[in-house]
C-alpha cells in the first residue's frame, strides 16, 4: 500500500493566496520553454549534436588549409554553420511538438493566453542560441590561438563579426520558430524552412530580376552576415529579406496559434 | 462549480454538440455518460469547450464563476485530464509533471508525492512516457490533474486502460476528493464505471443531453415499457394521447408516462396490450443503452430532451 494519501497532497480547498492565483510571469514561462527544449530525447541530442559538430568542424578547419584560412573571421564563418542549421530546428520543434505530441492540450490549459506561450518560446530560443554563440566563440578563439596563423589581420573585425554572428543566429532561430508556428507540423515546417528559401533563390536568379533579388534572397542577403563586415546597403538588404522570411511567417504563426482549436 | 449553458458546437457542417446545459456543484461527482464511436456523443468536445480549448458556436461555460480563460493561473484551481496519450513520448514521466509544476508555480517535491500517490515508482518515473502502458499514462494523467492542488477536476475517460484494482483506487480517490468539498466531472462510455461513484449523471447521445439527474431520479423517471401486437395502432394511440414514446430493442416502446396513463391511452383507441410494466426494473444499464442507442439510430424520433424531475435545478 502506498504511504501517501490523497489528503496529504490534495486539499480541494480554495487557498486564494496571491502566490497561487498570480498569473505565471513571462520569465517563468521562458524558463519552462527552455527546459522543454532540452528535456526530450530529440531536443537533448539536437543540442549535444550542435556542440559536437561545431567542435569537429572548427578543429578540421584549424588543422587543414593555409594560414590565411586560420584567421578569426574565416574560422568563425565555418564554426557558426552547425548552430545556424540545427538551432532553428530546435526552435521549430519547440512549437510543432506541441501539436504532433499533443502537449498543446496541457500547455494551453495551463496558460490559456497562447500569445504568451509563443513569446516565451521565442525568448527561450533566443537565450539558448545566444548561449550557443558563446560556445561557438570559445571554440573558435581557442582554435585560432592554437593554429596561430601568424598572418596580418588574424583578429581583424573581430567585434563587428561577433555582433553580426548574433544577428545571424538569432534571426535564423526566430525564422525557425516562425515556420513552426505557421505550419504547426514538424516535417512540413522543416522542409519549408530549408527548401523554400533555396527554391526562391533559384527562381529569383532569373536575369530580369537582378534588381530585386539582392533584397529578398536569403543566400545573398543573409549569408554575408557570417562572412564579411556588411556595408550599409547590405544591412538594408538583410533587413528587407528578414521581413519576408522571418516577420511574415511569424505573423502567420501568431494568427494560427491563437486561432487554431485544439480538437484533434 | 461548473455551469454549461446551451453549449453548441458545429464541426464540418455537423452539429457535434447541441444545446448542452448542466451544472456540477462542489462536493459532488458528476458522471458524463455517452457512447463512443465514429460520431461520438460529444463528451470530449463539450469538455474542450469548458476549458477554452475550442470556442462554442453558441452558449457559454462558466468555471468557478467565470470563463476558464480568465483564470490567471488555472492549473492551481482546475485539474484537467483530457487525453492521457497527450504527453511528449520523449519526455520522462517525472519530468512531464515537473514541467507543469514549474509552469503553475508548484514545488517539485509535490511531484514525487503525487507519483507515489498514483502508484508510479521511481523506475516508472524515470522511463520515457512513450514506453508507458495505457494504464500508466492514465495514472500519470491523474497525477498531473492533481498537481496544482485544484478544487475542481475535469477528467475525460480517466478509467480507460485502468485494471479493476486501478479503477477501484480511482473511485476512492475521487470520492474522497468530492467529500472534502471538491467538484468532479468525469466522462465515460461505460455506465458501470461511473454508476457506483457519481452523485449525478448527465447522459449525452448524438450531441444532445438525453437525461440528467441523480441515480434515483433517473430510475424513477424511466417511464413504462409497453408492447402490443398492433405496434402501429399503439403508436397512434400514444401520440393521440400526447405521450412521448421511444422505440426499444425487441420491438416494444418506452413511454415517458405512468403505466395507468399508457393503459388508458391504449384502451381509448381499442389497442390490446401484450405487455405493460414500469421500466425501472430494467435498471440504469438498460436506460443508458436505450437512450443512447436510440439516439444513434433514430435521431428523428427523439424529443429534444427527456426532462427529468429536478434535472435542471
Amino acid at each position: 500500500m502506498s504511504a501517501t494519501t490523497l489528503a496529504s497532497v490534495a486539499r480541494p480547498v480554495p487557498l486564494g493566496s496571491a502566490s497561487t492565483s498570480a498569473r505565471p510571469g513571462l520569465g517563468r514561462l521562458t524558463w519552462v520553454e527552455m527546459r522543454k527544449m532540452a528535456d526530450t530525447r530529440a531536443g537533448f541530442w539536437l543540442l549535444i549534436a550542435a556542440v559536437a559538430i561545431t567542435v569537429v568542424v572548427v578543429a578540421v578547419r584549424a588543422i587543414i588549409g593555409d594560414a590565411e584560412d586560420h584567421t578569426f573571421i574565416s574560422v568563425l564563418n565555418i564554426g557558426l554553420q552547425p548552430v545556424a542549421v540545427l538551432l532553428p530546428i530546435a526552435g521549430l520543434l519547440l512549437v510543432t511538438s506541441e501539436w504532433s505530441q499533443r502537449t498543446a492540450l496541457i500547455t494551453f490549459t495551463l496558460t490559456p493566453m497562447r500569445s504568451r506561450i509563443l513569446a516565451a518560446k521565442l525568448l527561450a530560443g533566443v537565450v539558448v542560441v545566444t548561449a550557443m554563440l558563446g560556445m561557438v566563440l570559445a571554440v573558435v578563439v581557442a582554435a585560432v590561438l592554437l593554429a596561430a596563423p601568424g598572418v596580418d589581420g588574424t583578429w581583424s573585425d573581430g567585434w563587428a563579426m561577433v555582433g553580426q554572428s548574433a544577428v545571424y543566429l538569432i534571426a535564423g532561430l526566430i525564422g525557425g520558430v516562425a515556420f513552426g508556428a505557421a505550419l504547426l507540423a514538424s516535417a512540413p515546417a522543416i522542409v519549408a524552412y530549408f527548401a523554400l528559401p533555396t527554391a526562391w533563390s533559384a527562381l529569383i536568379s532569373l536575369p530580369f530580376l537582378d534588381g530585386v533579388a539582392p533584397w529578398v534572397d536569403t543566400i545573398r542577403a543573409i549569408g554575408p552576415l557570417s562572412e564579411e563586415v556588411l556595408t550599409a546597403t547590405q544591412w538594408a538588404q538583410a533587413g528587407t529579406t528578414l521581413v519576408l522570411w522571418m516577420v511574415v511567417p511569424l505573423l502567420i504563426g501568431v494568427y494560427r496559434i491563437t486561432r487554431r482549436e485544439v480538437s484533434a | 462549480m461548473i455551469e454549461a449553458q446551451g453549449l453548441t458546437k458545429r464541426l464540418g457542417g455537423r452539429t457535434v454538440v447541441s444545446d448542452v446545459s448542466f451544472r456540477c456543484e462542489p462536493g459532488t461527482v458528476t458522471g458524463f455518460l455517452g457512447p463512443n464511436g465514429p460520431n461520438g456523443a460529444g463528451k470530449t468536445t463539450t469538455m474542450r469547450m469548458l476549458v477554452g480549448l475550442c470556442e462554442p458556436d453558441a452558449g457559454h461555460a462558466r468555471i468557478l464563476g467565470g470563463g476558464y480563460r480568465d483564470l490567471p493561473n488555472p492549473g492551481r484551481r482546475v485539474g484537467i485530464l483530457l487525453d492521457a496519450a497527450a504527453q511528449h513520448a520523449g519526455r520522462r514521466g517525472r519530468e512531464a509533471l515537473a514541467v507543469s509544476a514549474q509552469t503553475m508555480g508548484v514545488g517539485e517535491e509535490r511531484v514525487d508525492g503525487l507519483l507515489e500517490l498514483v502508484g508510479l515508482d521511481e523506475t516508472a518515473a524515470r522511463r520515457r512516457v512513450g514506453k508507458y502502458s495505457l494504464g500508466m499514462r492514465q495514472r500519470l494523467g491523474l497525477a498531473h490533474a492533481l498537481l496544482g492542488d485544484p478544487e475542481l477536476l475535469i477528467l475525460d475517460e480517466p478509467a480507460n486502460g485502468l485494471d479493476p484494482e486501478g479503477m477501484r483506487w480511482m473511485r476512492v480517490l475521487l470520492r474522497d476528493f468530492a467529500d472534502r468539498g471538491g467538484t468532479v466531472l468525469l466522462s465515460s462510455h461505460l455506465l458501470a464505471e461511473v454508476e457506483v461513484i457519481a452523485d449525478r449523471m448527465v447522459i449525452i447521445g448524438n450531441g444532445r443531453i438525453m437525461a440528467q439527474g441523480t441515480r434515483a431520479e433517473l430510475l424513477n423517471a424511466t417511464g413504462t415499457a409497453v408492447r402490443a401486437r398492433d405496434a402501429m395502432g399503439l403508436r397512434a394511440a400514444l401520440t393521440a394521447a400526447g405521450l412521448t414514446a421511444y422505440p426499444v430493442d425487441g420491438g416494444g416502446l418506452l413511454v415517458d408516462a405512468e403505466p395507468e396513463a399508457v393503459a388508458q391511452a391504449a384502451m381509448d383507441d381499442g389497442v390490446l396490450l401484450s405487455r405493460l410494466a414500469p421500466s425501472e426494473g430494467a435498471g440504469l444499464e438498460r436506460l443508458f443503452f436505450e437512450l443512447t442507442a436510440t439516439s444513434a439510430t433514430h435521431p428523428e424520433t427523439i424529443s429534444p430532451e427527456l426532462e427529468l424531475a429536478g434535472a435542471t435545478a
